[in-house]
């Protein structure tokens, strides 16, 4: 049976390989950039207030700082309790265009032992996990000195 | 200034894992601050409690359910959420009322039971809530913000895991001093050097536990207090509850991301360093003022990270501030003498209140083994989730 693949949360990016982007929104007023995506309101104090339209991210940054998770974070993470657990890296990202900070997880392979602050990285499609329907999709940082 | 509180009373229900509720934390703790200032429980105009998320229901109107365990007597109640700022706001919910002359005494109460482990969010699947959305998609528990804060301090100010660790050893030789404390063991570098990573580059002693434990404060105006027979009481001085300005530039628990600040050009003044700010603005007193520190080590990184956002030394100064001794007991400025969150873990609706207790008896000169000489202004500084800033000075 095949599994379908599905973002894990809507919206929040959009397209494949090299067309990859996260998705923000951005203040047709004022231009503020958003990400997570605000589709309510602009939420800089000083703008009246316009319509927020879609608006893809920078496809690149620099990462802020690193960590990991060496042990198992609690529910709503989903991962195998059978499975011994494999720490995942995450990355905090500024983007320069947008100068904003995004944080998201490492492409699986990269450890902390592989970055440091000020490096080069990419946002590359990712899945995050899979049930027995459903391919659960995100974002990924990886840097942009790794082929893989 | 003149609008000045009085703290009657402390008290606290020593930190642990107890493996009892809540409730009851709160109410010996409470009964310990009315029997340290000398006021019938009959006798208090309002209550106000901190809430706990993790108690169940009666949790979340905690005013109440500790008046009705220290028996009901028809107080006003007030209830108050703002995760770990939820003390520093009750507290400042009973100096209101003080202020405005709806009450002359009341008594302030946070306890928690805190489950093992990881702080976890609430159940359900709440894809509004972007604190169940950093567990569900990134698997960001708090050890890993304070894993980022720490591996941005080494790349930016050169802090060493060195560094880290002695903010353990120093805060950990505090917390053995108190009986309050649920750690009383002094810890080596070394020690903190051989446990498990939790979140690079953190280890499991530079991060706090979760804890069982409770504080109350019986607060009340300065007229009540001298006809009370106290002519020279604690004071709080200021309570500072201001939110971020956008932008908000710093990546902060639980958010996924920060405001972009492509449009609005920051103000030079982090969230973190705004609350303390605004305690001194309102206080009229400056950092240089300061006979002791208490901050929300929730990390050890983030122990340094207070002292620059708190004026006792430059950005990008805490290390060599730690290193000179003066943060330490009988330094210049001693950060965390009852041994901080280091030696107590997080009760989070009783963490700010507990802050305030160590300056009261820090300020009085009841402190015991862990009495920083002279003490007559003290300060206390945390944060709770979603831009909730605390800080609270207290004078004598």
């Amino acid at each position: 049976m095949s599994r379908t693949r599905t973002p894990v949360v809507a919206d929040w990016f959009t397209g494949e390989g090299e067309d990859f982007r996260l998705l923000g929104t951005r203040c047709s007023a004022c231009a503020s950039v958003f990400f997570p995506r605000e589709d309510t309101f602009c939420r800089n104090p000083g703008c009246a207030g316009g319509e927020l339209l879609s608006a893809p991210l920078s496809r690149r940054g620099r990462v802020w700082s690193y960590t990991d998770s060496r042990y198992r974070p609690p529910a709503p993470y989903v991962s195998d309790p059978e499975l011994p657990w494999q720490p995942y890296t995450l990355i905090a990202v500024e983007l320069e265009a947008e100068r904003l900070v995004v944080l998201g997880q490492a492409v699986p392979g990269v450890s902390v032992a592989d970055l440091e602050v000020g490096m080069e990285v990419e946002v590359v499609p990712g899945v995050l996990d899979e049930d027995a329907d459903t391919t659960w999709t995100t974002w990924h940082w990886r840097p942009t000195g790794v082929a893989a | 200034m003149t609008d000045d509180v009085a703290v009657l009373g402390a008290g606290m229900h020593p930190w642990g894992k107890w493996g009892r509720g809540f409730v009851e934390y709160g109410t010996v703790a409470a009964r310990a601050a009315l029997a340290d200032a000398g006021v019938d429980w009959r006798d208090v105009d309002s209550v106000v409690g901190a809430d706990t998320v993790r108690g169940g229901y009666p949790g979340y109107v905690a005013g109440a359910t500790f008046a009705k365990a220290l028996g009901w007597q028809g107080a006003r109640v007030a209830s108050v959420y703002a995760a770990c700022a939820s003390g520093a706001q009750a507290v400042n919910a009973a100096r209101t009322q003080i202020l405005a002359g709806l009450a002359d005494v009341v008594l302030v109460v946070g306890a928690d039971a805190a489950p093992k482990g990881f702080f976890r969010p609430a159940g359900g699947d709440r894809h509004d809530d972007p604190d169940w959305l950093r567990f569900r998609v990134l698997g960001a528990t708090n050890p890993a913000y304070f894993g980022l804060y720490a591996r941005r301090r080494m790349a930016v100010h050169g802090d060493t895991l060195e560094d880290f660790a002695q903010v353990k050893v120093k805060n950990a030789a505090a917390g053995a001093l108190n009986p309050n404390a649920r750690y009383r063991k002094t810890v080596t570098a070394e020690e903190v050097a051989a446990s498990a990573v939790v979140a690079d580059p953190l280890r499991l002693l530079d991060i706090c536990a979760t804890s069982d434990g409770a504080a109350a404060l019986v607060l009340c105006g300065m007229d009540f207090a001298r006809k009370h027979g106290v002519r020279n009481p604690v004071r709080i001085r200021a309570v500072s509850t201001v939110t971020p300005t956008y932008p908000n530039t710093v990546l902060d628990l639980p958010d996924i991301a920060t405001d972009s600040a492509a449009v609005v050009e920051p103000e030079g003044v982090t969230f973190r360093a705004s609350i303390a700010r605004a305690a001194y603005e309102e206080a009229g007193i400056a950092p240089e003022d300061l006979s002791l520190a208490e901050v929300y080590d929730l990390s050890t990184a983030l122990e340094l990270q207070w002292y620059e956002d708190l004026g006792l030394c430059g950005e990008g100064e805490a290390a060599k501030l730690l290193r000179e001794g003066a943060t330490a007991p009988g330094g210049r400025i001693p950060v965390n003498a009852s041994g901080g969150l280091a030696s107590f873990g997080e009760a989070v609706p009783a963490q700010a209140i507990a802050q305030v207790c160590e300056l009261t008896w820090q300020l009085r000169g009841t402190a015991g083994a862990r009495q920083v000489a002279d003490a007559r202004v003290g300060i206390t500084a945390n944060q709770g989730l979603f831009g909730h800033g605390s800080s609270v000075i207290a004078v004598r």
